[in-house]
């Protein structure tokens, strides 16, 4: 069997800045395993710019993006294998994977990287009623159709959802010449960018309704018609509302998952409310030598955090790799939860000995909060406490752990995240 | 006298600005929470400016297609004589970051260059 080092699982955006990161700390024998047939990932298709600001100061489309970092695996000689899907990963990581080239082969890896990114809410999750024509896409496949293959999906377009790959869609069909007629939002807030709903949909005066959904979808072979109605409370369908859209495309743009299925095979224990990983400071998993980083771990808005946790990701894993494969004994384990308004909490544990001088712990929210308070509790003591003139679930919050500080409490148990009133 | 009302793409926030203007003349901005919202009502209003990304044709390449953008902003109300133009350019591969597929589009002055390597 061969072996590497190192096996990354995906050559987007986390699996290369995890790839260039495991190669600076000095490790030699890395393999990036992507499905595709090139590197870079979703951002290949995210031809709209924006990317960078954090990572660069300049804002990049992204496939400038991705070239940042594929540049940098080839500089460093960094080994891939396009067109490979891994089909398995075992616990004592032996990767099995698969290529028209190479037929099906084992690779006994020193560390995994899982970096699998995240795939669209499908129709079929979403309970839509009515027909089943062609015509009815997720905004990223039509994303793909009209910018990698070049390909119009339709020429009238509905869009379900109002998160950001939809709101781009919206703007990316208007300029290919189609008319978007709606976008229609379950939630009565958008979880897209507020500078998407304005350059994206206000720019070419497509409406967002918010607090509605869709309830019927006309056409026997293809799309013909989509009926919308605004939902209560409680979001059922009000009746009287009802609003009839003729069209020949419907986007969905409803949600992105973890993709997870060769973890969740491995064994990984897997956070339900992410539907990603559970993961140490060190971004390891549950099994020994297995690390996640970027959208297998928890859906991110902004690829610069992806890199930074990716690169994160690398360093864990050269880490582990030139200690043998041994992990620290002992240390002192915190857990750290999310609770009152914060959702969940990337990582879960914290060994202090295997931390950094400053840890990053990433959270979100799960509603709207205004002049709201970010707290964090040392068990029942409250030692941060900083005002947010606005909380959004769309935006990944952050806060940094000091080990000096954590060193002081040797007793501590577990470090929660709130979001306070005052 | 004349009143904008705008969505301001500082932050989360999005706070809603209301601009008066006399003759193109800002006159008050109100409703914003800071000096970000100030600048971008400011700007908004006198001269909106965008930039534009799309795909251009490639001919003899690993891919059919390439990114393109406008290396700088262009005038919001152009986008779409933007977009007629860059329609109608084909490349040859090989196609570099950085290389332009059409000068001064739309007499804005500004270069639509590509945003991808394709071989």
């Amino acid at each position: 069997m061969i072996s590497y080092d190192i096996v990354i699982i995906g050559g987007g955006p986390a699996g290369l800045a995890a790839a260039v990161s495991a190669r600076k700390a000095g490790i030699d024998r890395i393999l990036i395993l992507e499905r595709d047939k090139e590197l870079g990932g979703i951002l290949n298709q995210c031809i709209h710019n924006g990317f960078g600001l954090h990572t660069f100061k300049e804002e990049l489309t992204g496939p400038e993006y991705a070239a940042r970092f594929i540049d940098q695996v080839l500089e460093e000689k960094i080994e891939y294998r396009l067109n490979t899907m891994v089909m398995d990963i075992s616990t004592d990581r032996v990767v099995t994977a698969m290529s028209r080239a190479d037929g099906m082969y084992q690779i006994q890896a020193g560390a995994v990287i899982l970096a699998m990114g995240c795939r669209e809410r499908p129709r079929g999750a979403l309970n839509i009623p009515g027909y089943r024509p062609a015509g009815i896409f997720s905004a990223g496949t039509a994303q793909r159709l009209v910018n990698i293959e070049g390909y119009m999906p339709g020429r009238e377009v509905v869009i379900l959802g109002s998160g950001d790959i939809g709101l781009i869609m919206a703007r990316r069909m208007t300029l290919e010449g189609a008319k978007v007629k709606v976008v229609a939002e379950l939630l009565p807030y958008s979880g897209g960018l507020k500078r998407n709903i304005v350059q994206c949909l206000n720019d070419f005066d497509i409406p967002l309704k918010l607090s509605h959904t869709v309830v019927d979808i006309e056409g026997k072979e293809h799309v013909t018609a989509v009926t919308i109605a605004q939902v209560d409370s409680k979001n059922k369908p009000i009746p009287g509302t009802e609003e009839r859209y003729t069209c020949d495309t419907l986007l969905l743009s409803c949600g992105l998952i973890p993709e997870n299925e060769l973890s969740n095979k491995a064994g990984v224990q897997m956070n339900p409310v992410t539907s990603g990983p559970l993961v140490n400071e060190s971004l390891e998993t549950s099994i020994p030598g297995v690390f996640a980083c970027g959208n297998v771990l928890h859906v991110h808005d902004l690829v610069d955090y992806v890199s930074e946790e990716a690169k994160k990701a690398g360093e864990s894993a050269a880490k582990y790799v030139k200690a043998g494969g041994r992990e620290a004994e002992g240390g002192h384990v915190i857990a750290v939860k999310a609770t009152d308004g914060a959702r969940y909490t990337v990582p879960t544990t914290i060994n202090t000995d295997n931390m950094d001088d400053l840890l990053t712990v990433r959270f979100r929210v799960g509603n709207v909060f205004k002049n709201a308070f970010v707290s964090v509790y040392f068990d029942d003591e409250r030692v941060m406490h900083n005002k947010k003139r606005i909380l959004a679930p769309g935006e990944m919050e952050q806060i940094i752990l000091q080990k000096k500080k954590l060193a002081e409490k040797p007793d501590l148990k577990t470090i929660t995240i709130k979001i306070e009133a005052e | 006298m004349e009143k904008r009302e705008l969505t301001c793409i500082g932050c989360p926030m999005g706070c809603q600005i209301t601009v008066e203007l006399d003759n193109g003349e800002v006159l008050s901005v109100t409703g914003n929470t800071c000096a970000i919202g100030d600048k971008y009502a400011r700007n908004e209003v006198t001269h909106p400016e965008r930039t534009v990304t799309s795909t251009v044709v490639v001919d003899g390449g690993k891919a059919h297609r390439v990114s393109v953008k406008t290396a700088g902003n262009i005038p919001k109300d152009k986008i779409f004589e933007c977009m007629n133009a860059i329609n109608a350019v084909r490349v040859n591969a090989p196609v570099r970051i950085g290389d332009v597929v059409l000068s001064d589009v739309a007499g804005t002055g500004v270069n639509v260059v590509a945003t991808k390597n394709v071989d």
